[in-house]
């Protein structure tokens, strides 16, 4: 077990960005969170819109470096990871 | 492969032009320009703002546009997407596309702003007279990109 922290890059757009008040910040993920569901999950605990916006059912996609994941992906140091509403372009 | 996101509006005589220039193979082009209805799920539209996320719209479309080549055999892929505060009638998005035949143009292009519509990160902000609301995915769309299939 590695005992550094990972830290990564958090980016939230469009409607989650508002409802967080907050575009990017850089988080040290807990020990025991390492996939991107287990992320979304530590979010979802800081209570208020996170809880609101990330509970289980609600739909939330999860970018990590640019590419869509599932909640089984593997979160690294250094890793972006983007969260945001189905998208509405074209 | 040319992908544009800005805030101009582009002309489409000028980029398809520019798109077949001096390219004697092509003999089809087809191209998609989609534009803001002034009237959205029964409230009226008054702008439209668009927002995406840099660096990864990018690559989706890259991604798409590779999905569409090996699908038909293309010669020119052109994708122009607006963001920022935009008005009803005002041009959205370009999608231009040119082949040797017809049935290639017009599959490719189809494809492409189907799949653009659910994979590129761009959203879309009305304000109407009863206040602002991010417009909500449709599931019309998705169903539009599934039945493509499978690569």
């Amino acid at each position: 077990m590695n005992a550094d922290p990972i830290a990564i890059r958090l980016v939230y757009l469009a409607r989650l960005r508002e409802a967080f008040g907050i575009a990017s910040e850089r988080v040290e993920l807990s020990p025991g969170v390492a996939s991107v569901g287990e992320l979304r999950a530590l979010l979802a605990r800081r209570g208020g819109a996170w809880a609101a916006e990330l509970a289980p059912g609600r739909a939330v996609r999860i970018a990590v470096n640019h590419e869509l994941a599932d909640d089984g992906a593997a979160l690294r140091a250094g890793d972006e990871v983007a969260l945001f509403p189905p998208v509405t372009g074209g | 492969m040319t992908v544009r996101v800005q805030t101009a509006d582009f002309d489409l005589g000028a980029e398809v032009a520019a798109l077949r220039a001096g390219d004697a193979r092509v003999g089809a082009v087809a191209a998609f320009v989609g534009t803001v209805r002034d009237v959205n799920a029964m409230a009226e539209v008054v702008t439209m703002t668009l927002e995406h996320y840099p660096g990864m719209t990018e690559k989706a479309l890259a991604d798409i546009e590779a999905e569409a080549r090996a699908r038909w055999a293309l010669f020119g892929v052109l994708v122009i997407h607006r963001v920022g505060e935009l008005r009803p009638q005002d041009q959205i998005v370009l999608v231009a596309v040119t082949a040797a035949h017809r049935g290639e143009a017009f599959a490719a292009c189809e494809f492409i702003i189907d799949y653009l519509k659910t994979r590129a990160p761009f959203w879309k902000k009305e304000a109407t007279p009863d206040g602002a609301r991010w417009v909500d995915a449709r599931t019309s769309d998705d169903e539009a990109a599934q039945r493509w299939g499978p690569r």
